[in-house]
C-alpha cells in the first residue's frame, strides 16, 4: 500500500479482498441454492441485502419458515456493527458531497472498512471518494458475481469448504489487523496487543451465552470500552 | 421455502435496515461533529472488530457450554500470522491462509 488515492490504486489495494469474496460468495450461492432459492433470488439477496454473513442467516431463517420481522431483526443485529464502522470512516469523507457520502455508506463492508483503516496509515490520515468507492465497487461486483456463479454450479460442487477459500476472509482480517497494529501511531502497540488479548477472552466467554447474532456487536462495544479504560489507567 | 413474494419482501426489508445502519452515520456526521470521547472510543473499533471476526472463527458455539475449538482454522492461523509479520503484504497473507487451510483439510480428512 502507498499514499495514492486514485481509482487504479483503489483496484490494486482491493485485490487481496477479491479472493475472500470469491470464496465466501461461491459458498453463499451454493448454500442458498441448496436451501431452495433460485439463481435470480440469490443474486437479489447479494445485490439488495448485501450483507456477507447476515445473508447466510437470512437464507437459513427463510428455509426454516421464520416470520419476516424475526429475520429482519436478526439481519439488523448482525449488521449493527456497520453503524460503528460507518461512524469511524465517515469523518474522513466529510469533504465529499452528501451524495458521495451516501454512496460510500451504502456499499461499505467489513473488508472495505478494514482496508480504509489500514490505508489511513499511509496517507497522512486522509481518504477520498475515488479510492474508497473503487474498493467498494470491486467488492460489490465480485460478491454478486460469485454468489451467482455459486448458485449456477451449486449442483456440481457439494463441499466448497475443501478448497480452503473460506479462510481467505479470516486471513485478510489477520493481515489487516497486523498492518493496523504496526501502522497506527495513536495507540501504543502494547495497548493494542492487550486489547486484542481481551477481545480473545471476550469472544471465548461470549460464545458461552451470547447468541451468535449479537456476539460481534457486544464484543466490539465491550472491547472498545475496556480499551479506553485501560488507556486512561495505564498509558 | 416460502413464496417468492415473501422472500423478495424479506430481502428488501433486510436491505433497508442494513442500508440505514451503513448510511445514517455518514449523513449525520456530514452535519455534526463527534465528541472527543466518542472519537477515542471509535479509535479502538478497527482492531477490536477485526480481531473479533478472526477469533469467532476459531471456535464453534454451543450456548450454555464452553465453545469447542475449530482445529483446522486454528492451525491455519499460525502460518497466516507468521506470513503477516514476515511479509506485511495482504495478498501474500491471504494466499498463505487459503493454501494452509486447504492443506490442513487434506491432511485431517
Amino acid at each position: 500500500m502507498d499514499d495514492q488515492l486514485d481509482v487504479s490504486t483503489g483496484m490494486r489495494d482491493a485485490l487481496p479482498t477479491v479472493f475472500g469474496y470469491i470464496g465466501i460468495g461461491l459458498a453463499f450461492g451454493i448454500v442458498a441454492k441448496a436451501a431452495g432459492l433460485n439463481a435470480l433470488l440469490v443474486v437479489l439477496v447479494s445485490l439488495i441485502t448485501y450483507a456477507g454473513s447476515a445473508q447466510f442467516i437470512l437464507v437459513s431463517m427463510l428455509a426454516a419458515g421464520n416470520a419476516m420481522l424475526g429475520i429482519v431483526l436478526a439481519v439488523f443485529l448482525v449488521n449493527s456493527r456497520m453503524i460503528l464502522m460507518s461512524m469511524t470512516v465517515a469523518p474522513f469523507l466529510k469533504q465529499e458531497s452528501m451524495f458521495k457520502n451516501i454512496l460510500i455508506g451504502s456499499l461499505l463492508t467489513d473488508e472495505s472498512f478494514a482496508l480504509s483503516m489500514s490505508k489511513l496509515n499511509y496517507t497522512h490520515k486522509t481518504l477520498n471518494f475515488a479510492w474508497l468507492n473503487t474498493a467498494n465497487l470491486v467488492s460489490y461486483f465480485t460478491w454478486t458475481l460469485s454468489s451467482l456463479l455459486g448458485a449456477l454450479i451449486g449442483g456440481f460442487i457439494t463441499n466448497p469448504d475443501k478448497l480452503g477459500l473460506n479462510f481467505a476472509l479470516i486471513a485478510m482480517f489477520i493481515g489487516l489487523l497486523y498492518l493496523q497494529m504496526i501502522g497506527d501511531k495513536e495507540l501504543p502497540f502494547r495497548l493494542q496487543l492487550i486489547v486484542v488479548g481481551l477481545v480473545f477472552v471476550l469472544v471465548y466467554l461470549g460464545l458461552i451465552f451470547v447468541p451468535s447474532n449479537l456476539l460481534i456487536i457486544v464484543v466490539t462495544i465491550l472491547g472498545c470500552t475496556l480499551g479506553m479504560v485501560i488507556k486512561h489507567a495505564f498509558f | 421455502m416460502p413464496s417468492s413474494s415473501f422472500i423478495i419482501w424479506t430481502i428488501i426489508a433486510s436491505g433497508v435496515v442494513t442500508f440505514l445502519s451503513r448510511v445514517l452515520p455518514f449523513i449525520l456526521l456530514k452535519k455534526f461533529e463527534l465528541s472527543p470521547k466518542v472519537i477515542e472510543f471509535l479509535s479502538f473499533v478497527p482492531i477490536v472488530i477485526m480481531s473479533a471476526l478472526w477469533f469467532e472463527n476459531l471456535f464453534h458455539q454451543q450456548i450454555g457450554h464452553l465453545p469447542t475449538i475449530d482445529y483446522a482454522n486454528l492451525l491455519a492461523t499460525v502460518p497466516t500470522v507468521l506470513s503477516a509479520i514476515l511479509t506485511r503484504s495482504l495478498l501474500v497473507v491471504v494466499i498463505v491462509g487459503v493454501i494452509s487451510l486447504a492443506l490442513i483439510q487434506m491432511l485431517i480428512k
